[in-house]
């Protein structure tokens, strides 16, 4: 049996991880709120550009000078997989559920005989795909020491998608990231983004444009508009995904840094009942000790 | 008088949305004033200002650093790419900003027609933030 002086250095051990991993999950739920907000004041913006594309990619996709970015490069050999995940670790599960989900999508792909590249944004993903797919991997976006996500930030990696594309680099590309559907539910998610999924046009214009869709006049011209409206949807799915990849690290940590804390007290709780156990059984055997001396006189 | 529902909204936030009488944004082809009643239009905007009437009087004035607005009969939505109320805006900083500008498009100068015409646009609306700023 340990000795006391063990069990008391381990009980003040685990006392101080309880303490820091309590701490960590007030941080994280602290950060969860600003990021949840910061997601929620990206969904207007969201919503009305998917309107605009809506009624602007409806008139333009049937032409055969249609730009790249809405209809792709015609083939689907190689894809892109951008797969976001988050920077740090000590989230549970978060970042190993996008990473599976990436891998046995990129099996998939391989399996159908496509080339796979694959474009990591956070430094845990591609430190989880590296092992099996070092050599697919074209690029490391590290968001590591931002205190936020800028849409800058995002505008930056969809310069960089785009600039593949016109390379010639790949024919589809696929967003993969972790849906944010509640603080403690994150969903592995795939989103294509080139060529662009075009939304229903029905669907998603409001009955205020009173009853007949409207025709819209375009200044300068359709494939103008297009040309800065293509590149800017695509920022704002980055943008996007990467909010959403943030609020449910967030929120993946702080449930995991909740349980930390709760295995710990129970750790606690055993370690001092084993300390007591141990002090009372060296207590009545020194006690036994000392009777039989005296008996012995 | 009549009114329509004006939104802008940036990448960042939801600025504005509410009832208006007017509003006239800085369309890339000139300055184009919004009214109830608009035929339904989709523009591209360039950097500039918005200023928007309510009650007949200039009640908001935002600068944006280009974008699109969506025009139709009852509403008129703008995506700005920035946007900023003109009492906020920096001089200073919007001075670097033209020379961080004027670098890009002078280091521009033998790429492609469409990088040079991306960073003069950056430019212009640039200087457009500094007017803006020193109106203010």
């Amino acid at each position: 049996m340990a000795s006391l002086k063990a069990l008391r250095a381990r009980i003040t051990s685990v006392k101080s991880t309880r303490k820091i991993t309590q701490a960590m999950k007030m941080v994280a739920a602290a950060k969860l709120r600003r990021a949840q907000s910061q997601a929620e004041a990206a969904r207007p913006y969201a919503e009305r550009m998917e309107r605009m594309l809506a009624s602007l990619g409806a008139s333009v996709a049937g032409s055969p000078d249609a730009p790249k970015l809405l209809v792709g490069s015609g083939a689907e050999q190689v894809h892109l997989l951008v797969v976001v995940t988050g920077d740090r670790g000590l989230a549970g599960a978060f970042n190993t559920n996008v990473g599976r989900f990436a891998r046995s999508r990129i099996r998939e792909l391989e399996a159908a005989g496509k080339t796979v590249k694959v474009l990591s944004v956070g430094r845990k993903g591609a430190a989880y795909l590296k092992r099996e797919f070092a050599n697919r991997i074209v690029g490391e976006i590290s968001m590591a020491g931002k205190k936020r996500v800028e849409f800058a930030d995002a505008q930056e990696i969809a310069l960089r998608i785009t600039a593949m594309l016109e390379a010639g680099e790949y024919d589809v590309c696929t967003l993969v990231y972790n849906r944010f559907r509640s603080v403690i539910s994150q969903v592995p998610t795939a989103q294509q983004m080139i060529p662009t999924m075009l939304p229903e046009v029905g669907a998603t214009d409001a009955p205020a444009a009173g009853g007949a869709q409207a025709l819209y006049e375009y200044e300068p011209n359709e494939e103008e508009i297009l040309a800065t409206l293509l590149p800017q949807n695509l920022a704002i799915q980055v943008y996007r995904a990467m909010l959403e990849n943030s609020a449910g690290f967030f929120g993946s940590q702080m449930t995991a840094m909740d349980n930390a804390t709760r295995n710990a007290g129970e750790m606690i709780n055993k370690l001092t009942l084993n300390y007591n156990r141990t002090r009372q059984a060296n207590i009545t055997r020194e006690l036994i000790e000392i009777i039989s001396g005296a008996e012995a006189v | 008088m009549a009114t329509f529902q004006f939104e802008l909204v940036s990448p960042e936030k939801l600025l504005l949305s509410r009832a208006v009488e007017m509003a006239v944004l800085p369309a890339a082809e000139g300055e184009m004033g919004v009214l109830p009643g608009h035929a339904p239009m989709i523009v591209t905007l360039r950097g500039g200002v918005i200023a928007v009437t309510e009650n007949g009087q200039v009640t908001e004035r935002l600068f944006v650093g280009g974008g699109f607005a969506e025009v139709t009969p009852g509403r008129c939505t703008v995506l700005a790419d920035e946007a900023t109320p003109v009492g906020q805006l920096s001089k200073a900083a919007a001075e670097t900003r033209v020379r961080e500008a004027e670098a890009a498009y002078t280091a521009a100068a033998m790429d492609t027609p469409e990088k040079r015409d991306a960073t003069m646009a950056r430019l212009l609306s640039a200087r457009a933030m500094v007017l803006a700023a020193e109106a203010a």
